[in-house]
């Protein structure tokens, strides 16, 4: 019988360690939890006999592995289909085991179990190695940000307790999470099926070669995940209680601390205000202050309109905001992901509709690479670009896990999920602040049909977007010399005579770029608003802020694609940009290590690939005289 | 935090969540140890409101301290408080085993009155750890227009989202005690002063550790008579908690067979 290395533990108070079992299917992963569970004497005597007693009416041998699974389906076929969770407990402290199913039918369970997981046993048959999914759990893991991570090859007994075999899987494994950026706590060989457990709780004496921990050993090495009440404050609102006099905004804090004083900002509404009390029931004095993890409820000073799906934060180290950024995703329809494709995310409490703007990376988890294709199928890992209508508020994953991950729903089912990054995306709140609080705009006296109907034509902006090299300044300055002396009032705004004065304090970052395109949009409307046909020649490469020039100018914007593939500019490249970027000299170059978002619905569209420069001045001027000329 | 305070706040999230994104929810109240604590998160999560009606399945086998214990309390807490009955045993699916067949009247009553209420959740004070079956249980689960529960097919569930959006049709089971042990009831119970049913504690060498119908659960040996000694007996014993429980021990999936049926 099993030595009962565990049988009591005070009560500590601190909550059990999560850990899951994960790899692939049929590596023994239930029959480990079982024997684990035996082994330290965890198992009231009357499961054991239970599960005896069922394996003898089935005439096999004693299957640990029934232990955990319950259904009958998974006892007759040998399989976990979905997450056990079993409490447990060491001399040193409590867990909860998760056992989660190998099988890539079940990898939505499989995440279930493995997400909120602090730490992981990767699961490796020593007898087959390495295999599609251990390599794939593996991947999640990674993604889900479960970084303490040790590997488990069991069935040692299969292979006569090899060193040589052991060595090679234990090196095949350390190289393929080194990609990851994983390093395991350790690798331990095990056996767990036989009338002796090997390295469980006692070492096996047929193994002296290894000299690492036992199963047990390395369990209560494993550490607590860290608290996040170091992090920047956040509370997503979940919902607004009037039950009395009082109106309480109730959460969870998922990261940092709030209390009673502070001044909260929520986003993306941009309100705020002052914590008032934090409300409890049931205690004779209120708390003064909520930090993450706890559920709480406070009551603000001034009654601003709030709702479900808000961020609290502090106005320092608030969330960024953005309509669009790129996920890490997993992906479990049957039904592939593709471009265009919109579903609902959520995002801690808020929901936003998001659609599919590209599917950049299909992760092949076999080698690290990229596919190629277009279209995410189940049970794959993917990088995509999604984009929602308004501003949401979010965090990035590394820097915010909590606040940095969301779920995606279609069809009434979360389909998937993933982590938030915004490589190559602007902070759009930096742009959205108002700074200038007390002006009033000045009545003019003399409005912009007058000045429109004496030039003979309409001030117009006509925005040219496209890749560096395209030929946007080319055409502009070429359409200007025509346009000019057909007698028509025009200007030419690119980046030669703004960068030098009106943004000579920006650079090239992604919220320089942005803030360089908005002032750029705000002069051009001016300069529509003055009678002048303004041709702005600008890469622009975010959908959002050409959006925000065509706020400024309104009915007088028209947007013009010059369009030409990434190839045919990189050929051309005429100011020899691509090949430094290429080279790692220019750090967030539209095309290559930042993104292009073409226009969906361009008012003129103009292919250089295939146009001449003088057909492709001829199309922009004839667009200027059938709609911009008074007739 | 310590583990109490964690295993609270969750059940509070979940409270939160179900309430603000349901419309139509009641809570089984079965005036058990577990179905007590869920009505104190309740309170707690709504800051001493209980904004949804509570509901007794009545077997009309039940103890009279639990009847005379939900009438006292009821008033005194101010609950909304549904009382419903069920079909008789004969009117069960009669290949089920007797105890099974007679735990499966529960759930017909509890069938009839979600019809009659139209209700899309109802919260469930069960826990993984009673029994292996429900330790593969979500926190919010689906079932279709029988009650029925698809095991094989459940959504995934994890950072904190839950399901929530279905067709319609579909009624939820929540469960914000899911992740609790027995110990965890009784450590709370003692931690927050929460009121339970004397038939816990020993009289005679016996004591109950799982209510149910008078006829189909019995009490276990123990001396055990206060919480402390409760809580002292469960770090030690090798009884399972459901020991007492007829209907878990007559086929190897009589259990199972009740869930899927749509037994809590």
């Amino acid at each position: 019988m099993s030595a009962a290395a565990a049988t009591h533990v005070t009560l500590s108070g601190v909550h059990p360690l999560q850990l899951v079992i994960v790899g692939h299917v049929d590596h023994g992963k239930s029959t480990f939890v079982g024997r684990l569970l035996h082994e330290t004497g965890a198992l009231p005597e009357s499961k054991v006999q239970q599960i005896r007693a069922v394996s003898e009416r089935r005439g096999q041998r004693m299957e640990w592995a029934f232990l955990l699974d319950a259904f009958q389906a998974e006892r007759d076929q040998g399989i976990t289909i979905d997450v056990s969770r079993i409490p447990f407990k060491t001399h040193k402290r409590q867990y909860v085991i998760i056992d989660a199913p190998g099988h890539k039918e079940f990898l939505k369970n499989m995440v279930t179990g493995a997400a909120d997981a602090e730490a992981a046993f990767l699961m490796i048959d020593a007898k087959e190695g390495l295999q599609e999914q251990s390599r794939r759990h593996a991947y999640l893991l990674s993604l889900m940000g479960t970084h303490q991570v040790a590997v488990l090859v069991t069935k040692m007994d299969l292979i006569d307790f090899d060193h040589q075999k052991f060595a090679e899987i234990e090196r095949d494994i350390r190289a393929y999470l080194r990609e990851l950026g994983l390093t395991p706590r350790a690798v331990v060989p095990i056996a767990a099926q036989g009338e002796d457990a090997a390295n469980i709780v006692r070492r096996a004496s047929n193994m002296l070669w290894y000299t690492g921990p036992t199963v047990i050993e390395l369990l209560d090495q494993l550490e607590p995940r860290p608290q996040n009440d170091q992090l920047p404050f956040r509370m997503p609102v979940q919902d607004i209680y009037r039950f009395d006099e009082r109106r309480i905004i109730a959460g969870r804090v998922e990261t940092g601390r709030v209390a009673v004083g502070d001044t909260v900002i929520f986003s993306p509404s941009g309100k705020s205000a002052k914590v008032r009390s934090v409300e409890a029931w049931n205690t004779d004095r209120l708390p003064q202050s909520g930090s993450a993890g706890q559920c709480v409820g406070f009551t603000l000073d001034q009654q601003i309109f709030v709702e479900r799906g808000e961020v609290a934060s502090h106005e320092q180290d608030a969330p960024i905001l953005s309509n669009v950024f790129r996920g890490n995703i997993f992906w479990f329809s049957h039904k592939p992901l593709r471009v265009g494709h919109t579903l609902k995310l959520k995002l801690a409490t808020a929901e936003h509709m998001v659609t599919v703007q590209s599917v950049d990376e299909v992760i092949d988890t076999e080698n690290l690479g990229g596919t190629g294709r277009q279209e995410v199928l189940r049970s794959e890992v993917a990088k995509v670009t999604l984009r929602a209508r308004g501003l949401m508020a979010l965090d990035e994953a590394v820097r915010s896990p909590l606040t940095g991950r969301f779920v995606l729903v279609d069809d009434f089912r979360i389909v998937g999920g993933g982590t938030i990054s915004m490589e190559g995306y602007p902070n759009q709140r930096d742009l959205i602040t108002v700074r200038s609080t007390n002006i009033t705009a000045s009545e003019t006296q003399v409005d912009r049909d007058a000045r429109w109907k004496r030039n003979g034509h309409k001030g117009a902006v006509l925005w040219m977007t496209g890749l560096s090299g395209a030929g946007k300044s080319t055409i502009a300055r070429e359409a200007e010399k025509v346009l000019f002396l057909k007698g028509y009032n025009v200007y030419v705004l690119d980046g030669d005579n703004v960068r030098g004065g009106l943004n000579a304090n920006l650079g090239f970052s992604p919220e320089d770029r942005a803030e360089n395109i908005r002032r750029v949009g705000e002069v051009a409307a001016l300069f529509a608003d003055a009678g002048i046909i303004c041709l702005a020649s600008f890469i622009s490469p975010y959908a959002s802020d050409r959006e925000r020039a065509r706020k400024a100018a309104g009915d007088a914007y028209h947007e013009v694609f010059v369009r030409a593939d990434l190839e045919v500019c990189e050929e051309r490249d005429p100011k020899g940009l691509y090949k430094r970027a290429r080279a790692g000299e220019i750090a967030d170059f539209t095309g290559i290590s930042a993104p292009y978002e073409a226009p969906q619905a361009p008012e003129l569209d103009i292919n250089t690939a295939q146009l001449t420069i003088d057909e492709g001045v001829a199309l922009l001027v004839n667009y200027v005289e059938s709609h911009i000329r008074f007739t | 935090m310590n583990d109490l305070d964690y295993l609270e706040a969750e059940g509070i999230y979940i409270f939160r969540e179900a309430f603000n994104r349901l419309n139509n929810i009641a809570m089984l109240w079965s005036l058990g140890k577990d179905s007590n604590v869920m009505l104190w998160l309740a309170r707690k999560a709504f800051f001493g409101h209980v904004p949804f009606p509570v509901v007794h399945v009545d077997t009309e086998k039940k103890f009279p301290e639990m009847i005379e214990f939900r009438d006292v309390k009821a008033k005194e807490w101010g609950l909304n408080l549904i009382t419903g009955f069920c079909p008789p045993t004969e009117a069960m699916d009669p290949t089920l085993p007797p105890a099974a067949r007679s735990a499966a009247r529960k759930t017909a009553g509890l069938k009839a009155l979600t019809d009659q209420y139209q209700w899309t959740g109802i919260f469930a004070g069960i826990r993984r750890d009673e029994q292996a079956v429900r330790a593969k249980e979500r926190f919010f689960s689906p079932r279709g227009e029988t009650s029925e529960w698809d095991f094989r097919d459940q959504p995934p569930e994890f950072w904190g989202q839950f399901n929530t959006d279905f067709p319609p049709g579909t009624h939820l089971r929540i469960h914000p005690l899911l992740s609790w042990t027995e110990i965890d009831i009784w450590r709370y119970i003692q931690r927050e002063n929460i009121p339970v049913i004397s038939l816990y504690f020993s009289q005679g060498g016996k004591r109950y550790r799982s209510l149910g119908d008078q006829d189909i659960t019995f009490p276990v040996d123990s001396e055990a008579s206060t919480i402390e000694e409760i809580i002292e007996e469960l770090t030690t014993t090798t009884v399972s908690e459901r020991a007492g429980r007829a209907m878990d021990h007559e086929q190897e999936d009589a259990f199972e067979r009740l869930r899927r049926a749509g037994y809590m």
